[in-house]
């Protein structure tokens, strides 16, 4: 396993996370056009391929206007914190063997301690907008993701005790024999749930609501800022369902194929799973929600830790 | 929880179905014989404007989008000396053909009229007039109607009864 040079590789995971990112808005407007029984884009381009150009061109043209009333340091600094902390999180990523920017030991707590750095992004957006209803969506996305973030790390330890290694490289080489997804189902669930969550993705999208706060935290956001906190909302959604199909389902372990292709398969498989859950499923109203992370979801990740543990001590 | 699995699987179904998009310009959209789109003026059967000026759809526009101005010819008959219909304000509400009582203002299964520019949504009396007689083929106004033009006096109009002369004492 010799790893390309370090250069190379960082750009070639910003380069390949940033463009799925892109065609992602493209993949989620086509695939929920299809579960609505529609078309979705498909002027621009063979099939609207070139959507997602064309988006792209109109987002940079955008008037970039910084309101006069907003605190305008950590205004600019907020959609660079979720642009930064989520691309922070693909260097521990796993693609394939050998390709991966810094197989860091502590790897899975890397993600974790990124994704949840993710939050100042949304409560200084939304604290440095001066605006009620982005102050109001912000308090939710820190309420939301403190409290999903919680039993998000705790999902994980069974994996970690599972695999016993923090090291994502080698959490997929412990699937070797059979995908962490059956030993460790609720894990993979309460993950999930806590991994839409963490993307602020329609059912847990309370932050933004459209229907209740303007846009919640981005309210004042236009042009290219507005743009990364959109890039960066996908670019959660590639990394939670990559970090699905390493932890879970064996990242680029698969027959046959080449191991790159059994990634993209799994991660594209978790990203429409992804749409499909936006397709299908309303909002829940936010004491609901804060009530099920705290008095169902936390509950259910302690008890699978408790029983992993168990499990791993006995066959000790 | 149950019912969010049902609600999830119930919408990946949906991929399976037909898509409801009509892809319009490749595919034009079945428009019924009714449809309310573009305003034309139509003829007689024997060709003559049907339209007598009467007013009554410049009345009952609620947008106040049809000007016109009545005029008469030499035989007697009334006809807009100029009819003038805005169709950047036409909300296509199809209350002037229910208020024209000769039939001349119909409403096509047309909506195909984007225009640059503003001023070219103004059409005048020769853009909206049409050769036929529209929804009502055999309909002429003035073979029925009891009023006197020249080459039809009084009387002379289909279903219509000689005048009575008021000054004879005879049954």
């Amino acid at each position: 396993m010799t790893s390309p040079h370090p250069i190379l590789s960082i750009l070639g995971v910003v380069i390949v996370a940033m463009s799925i990112a892109a065609f992602l808005i493209w993949v989620e407007r086509r695939l929920l056009a299809l579960w609505q029984d529609r078309y979705g884009p498909n002027r621009v381009g063979p099939f609207g391929l070139l959507q997602v150009l064309a988006d792209s061109i109109k987002i940079f043209m955008k008037e970039d206007w910084i309101p006069p009333f907003v605190d305008t340091p950590v205004f600019i600094l907020a959609p660079a914190i979720v642009f930064v902390t989520v691309l922070m999180s693909f260097a521990v990523l796993p693609v394939a063997p050998g390709i991966i920017v810094s197989d860091l030991n502590v790897g899975l707590l890397f993600f974790l301690a990124m994704s949840s750095l993710g939050v100042y992004s949304v409560v200084l957006a939304g604290w440095s907008s001066n605006n009620k209803y982005a102050l109001v969506g912000g308090l939710r996305a820190a309420a939301q993701m403190l409290s999903y973030e919680v039993f998000m790390g705790l999902s994980l330890t069974g994996v970690v005790l599972l695999a016993g290694s923090f090291s994502l490289s080698t959490i997929v080489e412990a699937q070797k024999k059979i995908w962490f997804v059956v030993p460790q189902f609720p894990g993979f669930v309460l993950f999930l749930i806590a991994g839409l969550a963490e993307t602020r993705r329609i059912p847990f999208d309370l932050p933004e609501a459209e229907s209740e706060l303007v846009a919640g935290y981005h309210s004042e956001y236009s042009g290219m800022k507005f743009g990364m906190f959109f890039v960066g909302e996908y670019m959660g959604v590639t990394l939670i369902s990559s970090m699905i199909a390493v932890l879970f389902f064996g990242g680029w372990l698969g027959p046959v194929l080449p191991g790159l292709v059994w990634f993209f398969i799994k991660m594209f498989f978790f990203i429409a799973f992804f749409v499909l859950v936006r397709a299908a499923l309303p909002r829940p109203r936010f004491d609901q929600l804060m009530s099920w992370g705290w008095k169902v979801m936390l509950p259910l990740a302690l008890i699978n830790l408790l029983a992993t543990g168990a499990a791993v001590l006995a066959r000790r | 929880m149950l019912s969010i699995l049902r609600t999830i699987w119930y919408v990946f179904l949906h991929s399976f179905q037909k898509r409801i998009t009509v892809q319009y310009p490749e595919q034009k959209p079945y428009l019924a014989p009714r449809f309310r789109g573009r305003i034309i003026l139509s003829r007689d059967p024997d060709g003559g404007e049907r339209c007598v000026a009467c007013n009554l759809c410049a009345v009952a526009c609620p947008v106040g989008c049809i000007a016109l101005q009545a005029t008469e010819d030499e035989k007697g008959r009334r006809y807009p000396e100029f009819f003038r219909i805005n169709f950047s304000r036409c909300i296509f509400c199809g209350y002037c053909e229910e208020a024209c009582p000769t039939y001349a203002i119909q409403l096509t299964p047309d909506f195909e009229m984007g225009e640059f520019h503003r001023k070219n949504l103004v059409y005048e009396k020769e853009d909206l007039l049409i050769d036929g007689p529209g929804k009502y083929p055999g309909y002429n106004f003035w073979r029925i109607a009891g009023v006197k033009i020249g080459g039809k006096d009084k009387g002379e109009a289909a279903h219509e009864d000689a005048p009575v002369d008021v000054h004879t004492l005879l049954p």
